[in-house]
């Protein structure tokens, strides 16, 4: 099965208790040894509630997964630089997952174009080292798309201009 | 005081780099979670604990907790560039920016050189804030919403 498996792309049905728990761990997961059952305080649900809750919204993709995400410039990858790709649009199904899987691809889509300004319609974003890391890295991406290849882009980002977390508005 | 350490000197020891791949991986939904990892390490629930706290305190883990998919909760997300001459990149970042659909914004190296995630509550409303910002801003905005997703989530080996 390939690294693009994933749960259907059908959208969950959110409750008002299961939006409740989104918010409550919007900032993390309680560090306390029982983090269900201080959540279950929290929500007024029972821990059993809060277990199933949780697990159904990780099967249906809601959650990807409960993890730490880590910082990845304080790990030593310090540059990061937005591939961009003109690949063949009928070799893109079948080079995107191929693409995906290289470790240090983080996030891969196709993309429409936008011609004639962006001809671009394959994104991977590529971590590294430093930039010679990250060409390093290019250069292994372009052998792989081979001549499905005709154009290529690495944009790598000068200023955070803004960044927030997930917001979630409570429904009426 | 000499020898005390700023939590932005932290250094990981192995413990440290085994359990940040481990927690990149995914954790358990039970009643002591903390408690099951500890024990594939061989420590205690409360070291792993501190441990974790320690890496967030010294900014090693930007978060630890459920890794939400805004997408699969109904809403709408999409990545969108501008090409702003740069005596107006200031003013089109400051419209672009006050509006709050709008989660990241970066400056990049390249002719389009303002991207940003669009997140709404409902799938349908990333058009009107497309439109809105062409309407605020007099610049056009290529929408570029994802037709498919391949992969989300590098795990880094640490």
């Amino acid at each position: 099965m390939s690294a693009s498996a994933s749960p259907s792309d059908s959208i969950m049905q959110l409750s008002d208790r299961d939006r409740r728990l989104i918010e409550l761990t919007q900032e993390g997961l309680p560090l306390v040894a029982k983090p269900y059952h201080l959540l279950a305080q929290q929500s007024g649900m029972s821990a059993d509630e809060v277990m199933c809750r949780l697990q159904r919204m990780q099967e249906c993709g809601v959650i990807r997964r409960i993890a730490a995400v880590p910082n990845h410039y304080k790990l030593g990858y310090r540059a990061n630089g937005m591939t961009v790709w003109d690949v063949a649009d009928n070799q893109i199904q079948h080079l995107g997952p191929q693409v995906g899987e290289l470790d240090f691809v983080s996030h891969c889509y196709h993309r429409p174009r936008h011609l004639p300004l962006w001809p671009y319609n394959f994104f991977a974003m590529v971590h590294g080292a430093d930039r010679d890391d990250v060409q390093s890295h290019i250069d292994a991406i372009a052998a792989l798309l081979g001549e499905h290849c005709r154009a290529r882009d690495v944009l790598f980002s000068t200023r955070i201009l803004k960044k927030t977390g997930l917001r979630l508005k409570a429904r009426e | 005081m000499h020898g005390s350490a700023d939590s932005s000197e932290y250094v990981l020891d192995t413990l440290d780099r085994q359990l940040l791949n481990r927690l990149q991986d995914g954790f358990p939904i039970c009643e002591r979670p903390y408690l099951a990892v500890a024990n594939e390490f061989s420590i205690s629930e409360d070291e792993l604990i501190a441990r974790i706290q320690n890496l967030l305190a010294a900014n090693y883990l930007t978060r630890f907790g459920p890794m939400y998919h805004a997408e699969r909760m109904g809403g709408g997300l999409s990545l969108a560039a501008m090409s702003i001459p740069p005596e107006q990149f200031e003013q089109v970042n400051h419209i672009v920016n006050s509006l709050p659909e709008i989660a990241h914004n970066y400056e990049r190296d390249h002719t389009l050189n303002m991207w940003f995630v669009i997140a709404t509550e409902e799938k349908e409303d990333v058009d009107a804030v497309v439109r809105k910002i062409q309407a605020l801003t007099g610049h056009p905005v290529y929408n570029m919403p994802k037709i498919e997703e391949y992969y989300v989530g590098l795990r880094f080996a640490v």
